[in-house]
């Protein structure tokens, strides 16, 4: 079955730890320049879901199993909702994000945004992720080789 | 820059209570679904539901006598920023949710182990606190934008939870994608009428919404975006011609998920309405007045009389039980249509009490299926004789849904006749106890089935299991108890109408 494809598995391979890097850059400077959690999140997603595409479902699924995709979506909202919390805790509103950082109100803002992005961001990659696994996982009316 | 602290008054818990009213459920369903036990998945949602019943009622509590409580989110202050907004109203609303939640969890156990696959658990508990927390989060917001992400919350995870009826009856599926399509116009409808009242005030809070209705006056955008919103909402709430998914969703989806949409999930939809009717849309505006007298009106007395004329002839307990909950909402309809204060009583105890009513009604239902795997009446007979302590709560519950008095239904519905007397509608005040003659039919048909045919042969049924009896049993004396003792629904319902009738969500400081 792999005995093909030959350019698209390389570049493949070069491509996947490329993308989620350049999520990560999308993540963590969404506060300097367009991006933030939801795109960070999609871009990671496209990582697993190209590697998916090339090299099958169960190759993917090895490296991030079903299980471990609905985890890190309840963990996503969990670090949103947390984030929020710990606000409340500290005597601020919820998701009040002045509470990190009283003397400097907008220090504390830019932490809070970053915080909770990081949370949308795992989210989104678990359910993007999630919603192709959904897809790839329907057994095909008519086999690849039938076609 | 840094170094000095500005002053700054720590919150106190109760300050936090509206926050935590929707956090609480909302941070169960993911840490249901990380922990991912399905013992531990029961536990959590009902510990959840059990504080959120208690935060309902001490925000009752504050404001049973009038005011209001304001919560604001992130600390950015209305009307730019989202705020939680807690008065009579919408706290007697969250008291029935969360009092419903909290009941329909110990009677889940058992159902939800009988009628779904084991695996699928641990989601269905996360996905029911989901559910929970789009239904609070809608009633105790007091943004219009946040109505609607609230809304899609408790929407997408029914759609869900109603499709988890298909491990018993495949057809659930065709009915939550019924819902899926019906909900999703409603919902798109909604959120148009919300654009254009933004485009044409530029505010999305409902109190900033309302001083500038009122004081800038109607413009066509503003009337269109009241027609969006009521046709939205009219078919969240099932209102009469827009009615069409419920009885599907109803039959079909799990036993547990029954009792809680049909005790909760119309009742927010109608607390929606009444808050734009009355609340941000000032009253007084003629074309509203025409929608209650020439829209409401006569649709809410065809409900009335159509869908508890379908309910008679229905041959499974639980879609009769579906069109009779078509025919209550068109009672609440009738008392807004009334347009004075005893009809909007009437409507909000008649939410309250017909919640209570068809709670206690689904979940003996439930109990029944449970034990002869069926809600068909052919597979019910004589199983008052067999099982008398499960369906004994059904009968009350029946009796509350007819409306006899000393029954929680008899409240409401004597509200509603009053309404009708004062505005001085008899002939109006007639069809509401000739409707109830019809409730009289369909429930008659129920007894008749459950106690006056003979069992079949060597019938022997267990009682239903002590879960699902106790909020069984709890529900059905507060049918009772809600019918002598009327102070507190009625009490709270009157305050609330008041609040809304004055429109002081807007005006009053």
């Amino acid at each position: 079955m792999h005995h093909h494809h030959l350019i698209l598995r390389v570049v493949t391979k070069l491509l996947a730890g490329t993308i989620i890097l350049y999520a990560l850059y999308v993540q963590f400077h969404g506060d300097f320049s367009p991006g933030g959690g939801f795109q960070a999140g999609v871009i990671m997603a496209v990582a697993f879901i190209l590697y998916g595409i090339v090299f099958g479902l169960v190759a993917v699924q090895r490296v991030f199993p079903p299980w471990l995709v609905h985890k890190i979506v309840a963990l996503g909202v969990l670090i949103y909702a947390g984030t929020g919390i710990y606000a409340m805790m500290l005597g601020y509103e919820f998701l009040d994000y002045g509470a990190f950082d009283p003397g400097h109100p907008s220090h504390g803002q830019h932490n809070g945004i970053l915080a909770v992005e990081l949370g949308v961001g795992v989210t989104v990659t678990g359910v993007m992720v999630a919603i192709y696994y959904a897809f790839a996982g329907r057994a095909p009316r008519i086999s690849d080789e039938d076609w | 820059m840094a170094g000095t602290v500005s002053p700054h008054d720590a919150k106190t818990l109760i300050e936090q209570l509206p926050i935590l009213q929707v956090l609480v459920p909302f941070c169960t369903a993911p840490l249901i679904v990380l922990i991912g036990n399905r013992h531990m998945a029961w536990l959590l949602a009902f510990v959840a539901s059990v504080i959120s019943l208690v935060i309902s009622y001490v925000l009752l509590t504050q404001v049973y006598g009038g005011g209001f409580i304001s919560y604001q989110l992130g600390g950015w202050a209305p009307p730019l920023g989202i705020e939680y907004r807690v008065d009579a109203a919408n706290a007697l609303v969250m008291l029935l949710i969360s009092a419903i939640a909290t009941l329909t969890l110990p009677f889940a156990y058992e159902s939800v182990k009988d009628e779904i696959k084991a695996k699928d658990h641990t989601l269905f508990y996360a996905c029911f606190m989901l559910c929970y927390t789009g239904l609070m989060g809608v009633v105790i917001t007091g943004d219009a934008f946040n109505v609607f992400v609230f809304l899609e919350i408790s929407s997408l995870s029914t759609y869900v939870l109603v499709a988890q009826g298909a491990g018993r009856d495949k057809r659930a599926l065709t009915a939550a994608y019924d819902y899926l399509i019906m909900g999703t116009i409603g919902a798109t409808f909604f959120v148009i009428g919300i654009g254009f009242l933004f485009m044409s005030t530029g505010t999305l809070n409902m109190a900033d919404l309302a001083d500038r209705i009122a004081n800038e006056g109607t413009n066509r955008t503003i009337r269109a975006g009241f027609a969006f919103i009521i046709v939205g909402m009219g078919l969240k709430a099932a209102m009469y011609p827009l009615h069409l998914w419920l009885p599907k969703a109803y039959t079909f989806a799990p036993s547990a998920v029954t009792v809680l949409l049909s005790a909760t999930s119309t009742k927010m939809a109608i607390y929606v309405l009444l808050r734009f009717l009355f609340s941000v849309y000032n009253p007084e505006f003629i074309f509203e007045l025409n929608v209650m007298f020439l829209v409401f009106m006569p649709l809410a007395l065809i409900a009335m009389f159509s869908a508890s004329f379908v309910a008679v002839f229905q041959v499974n307990f639980k879609r009769m039980l579906a069109y009779s909950s078509i025919a209550q909402i068109g009672y609440m309809l009738l008392g807004i249509a009334m347009f004075n204060l005893s009809g909007l009583t009437g409507t909000m105890v008649h939410m309250f009490n017909h919640g209570i009513t068809k709670a206690v009604l689904f979940m003996g239902v439930g109990a029944l299926v449970l034990r002869t795997g069926s809600s068909f009446y052919n597979n019910l007979n004589g199983l008052g004789r067999v099982m008398p302590l499960t369906v004994a709560p059904i009968v009350i519950g029946g009796l509350s849904l007819i409306g006899v008095p000393g029954t929680a239904g008899f409240v409401s519905k004597w509200m509603l006749v009053q309404a009708a007397f004062e505005n001085g509608w008899w002939f109006i005040a007639i069809l509401i106890v000739l409707s109830s003659l019809l409730a009289v039919v369909y429930v008659w048909r129920a007894i008749e089935v459950l106690y006056l045919s003979e069992p079949a042969q060597g019938t022997k049924m267990a009682e239903a299991p002590m879960s699902m009896l106790i909020p069984m049993w709890i529900l059905a004396i507060a049918c009772i108890w809600f019918g002598v003792a009327t102070d507190l629904p009625l009490g709270a319902a009157s305050t609330a109408a008041e609040v809304l009738l004055s429109g002081s969500f807007g005006m009053v400081e």
